[in-house]
């Protein structure tokens, strides 16, 4: 665990000393910042729209503000997540400091969970951006905050699968930029294979749709807390980090 | 400390250690020579549990370095070819993210990075990033990393590789001074560093182990016979060497003289004479006597270079010295 721990500031402090975390806090906060406004002005004019008709039908913060933004968060983290993860071992397999890890007295697990800890955290870091702007609508309005709560933990769980996968990956290549890359067409097929949801019901589209990471937010967005999209989520999340040991193990017998 | 049985590992395509096996005791320097791509480093990374052998057994410290990994690997301290630096790390933070990694914490650790510094002479890089320094710097922050755990067993790749002459006696003797704490194991390909440094030397080619001995017995052995280099100089006007060579071969216990070369009134001659006979004395005083003068007389003790080509048979395909035939020269 004190390993862990060890390799989680490393990888934490690496990340704020170079100007990747600046970067992609900056690229966050304009690009929500953007919605955050966007979508706010619609529902002003949704709002004011309906009470000039007189037909004045309630309208919801939850609903119809916070729940397609929490989506867009969900949206914009498939492309910052290859960032946060493709350095995290193709650096060191580059620079030769894997070799320090690998013949340190700590486990490869401990490695991949300090790293995977790490990437975690900066992608939480990401996300308490957006309190800033949710804290407006509990200045002005009465959303749930229960319902924000499971929203955040949805993201959460589903940031951390697809950087477990993005972890994996790191580890396959010395190469950044083709982990980067292919993190990047593994978290975008990983989202739209929800679409064939759309106009398909055959058993073959439920299994795909299935695998889709956006499926399981749905519930999350909603503000439920379902127990078998947390439960897809952890596996995935298990199932990278176990791909990620293994891999680090072949490193072992193939170099 | 170190014993290594049988040591094979073999890669998709071809052996890159071949049956290897030697035994290295505690607080001894140990030469690991052998030309590039010999399996060094691979012996090494085996050595270091960074990769499993496919057959054979290694122990370092009493540990099996594939049933024991985490036991062998709190006693070794490793240093690859490049030293694994983090640039954006300062050297200070660097050695404690090291020593956390080694299991040290609390004073224990600040003391060891005090020692560090203080040993490998780089407290006046402490506070500056890794991706900085110069290669000697980086070269001696690997080595500080090395014993920041106060190791058994160091075992350093290639540790004067791409330095200045300067910076290599630097690390020589640092290397040195450490010998008296760690068992050392220290590849090269250069061979005045073991003569230098090491007590015994381990040579590999291709794969194979070619031999192992301490140095001294390795240049007694490739030696067999004792040679002499003489020197002789005619007192006034000219030498005939031939004359010369006639009188030296006639000393007893000579068995061999060769000419070597002639400048002028001077001319230089191999001479080879049974190993326990004892014939500097008579061969001065022939000399002498003749009415010549004896201008230089010393035994010529194989270098470990011509040792090790002897030993790898490579001596028709040596790798061309800097000082040699220039090119598009033809003979």
């Amino acid at each position: 665990m004190r390993n862990v721990w060890t390799i989680f500031r490393k990888e934490i402090r690496s990340y704020f000393v170079s100007p990747v975390a600046y970067l992609l806090l900056t690229m966050f906060a304009l690009i929500f910042g953007f919605f955050f406004w966007n979508a706010l002005g619609y529902f002003v004019f949704v709002g004011m729209e309906s009470q000039m008709r007189g037909q004045s039908f309630p309208m919801n913060v939850n609903e119809e503000l916070i729940r397609p933004l929490l989506s867009n968060i969900s949206v914009v983290g498939l492309f910052l997540i290859p960032m946060i993860t493709m350095r995290l071992f193709a650096e060191e397999k580059r620079t030769g400091t894997i070799e320090l890890l690998a013949t340190s007295p700590i486990r490869d697990i401990e490695v991949i969970l300090g790293k995977w800890l790490a990437a975690v955290t900066l992608y939480a870091g990401i996300l308490l951006l957006t309190a800033v702007n949710f804290a407006f609508l509990f200045k002005y309005g009465n959303p749930d905050w229960k319902q924000l709560a499971i929203g955040y933990l949805g993201l959460l769980l589903q940031a951390g699968a697809l950087l477990a996968i993005g972890t994996f990956i790191s580890t396959l290549t010395k190469n950044q930029i083709i982990a980067g890359g292919a993190t990047f067409g593994v978290c975008l097929l990983l989202w739209v294979l929800e679409w064939v949801s759309g106009y398909e019901t055959s058993t073959w589209a439920r299994v795909l749709s299935y695998m889709s990471v956006i499926t399981h937010f749905e519930s999350f967005s909603k503000g439920l807390l379902a127990s078998k999209d947390a439960i897809f989520y952890v596996t995935v999340i298990f199932f990278g980090l176990f791909l990620t040991a293994r891999s680090m193990e072949s490193l072992r017998w193939r170099s | 400390m170190i014993t290594v049985t049988e040591l094979t590992k073999k890669y998709a395509r071809h052996t890159a250690v071949d049956h290897i096996s030697f035994e290295v005791s505690r607080g001894q320097i140990v030469g690991f020579l052998g030309p590039n791509g010999a399996g060094k480093t691979t012996t090494m990374r085996v050595l270091t549990c960074f990769l499993p052998p496919t057959s054979g057994r290694a122990t370092v410290a009493g540990f099996d370095v594939l049933e024991q990994p985490l036991e062998a690997k709190k006693r070794i301290g490793y240093l690859p070819e490049t030293p694994p630096l983090y640039p954006e790390m300062r050297t200070d933070e660097y050695l404690a993210f090291v020593g956390k990694l080694k299991g040290l914490s609390g004073a224990e650790l600040t003391k060891r990075i005090d020692y560090v510094f203080e040993r490998c002479a780089i407290a006046d890089v402490k506070s500056k990033l890794l991706g900085k320094l110069s290669k000697g710097y980086r070269q001696r922050v690997g080595l500080a990393q090395t014993i920041i755990h106060n190791p058994e067993v160091l075992i350093l790749d290639e540790p004067t590789a791409g330095l200045d002459p300067k910076q290599i006696n630097d690390t020589r003797d640092l290397i040195k001074s450490l010998a008296g704490d760690h068992t050392i194991i220290l590849s090269t390909h250069i061979l005045p560093e073991v003569e230098q440094t090491c007590q015994q030397v381990i040579i590999i080619n291709k794969g194979k182990l070619v031999a192992t001995d301490s140095v001294n017995n390795l240049q007694n052995r490739a030696r067999g016979a004792e040679s002499l280099l003489v020197e002789v100089a005619g007192r006034n006007g000219d030498l005939d060497s031939a004359t010369v060579k006639g009188r030296l071969e006639r000393i007893s216990g000579v068995t061999r003289v060769s000419f070597k070369d002639q400048r002028q009134n001077r001319s230089t001659f191999e001479v080879e004479s049974r190993k326990d006979s004892f014939v500097r004395g008579d061969l001065a005083r022939a000399v002498v006597e003749s009415g010549w003068d004896l201008n230089e007389l010393r035994p010529t003790a194989m270098s470990l270079e011509e040792i090790f080509l002897q030993l790898t048979g490579e001596a028709a395909q040596a790798p061309p010295k800097e000082e040699a035939v220039p090119a598009g020269a033809s003979r």
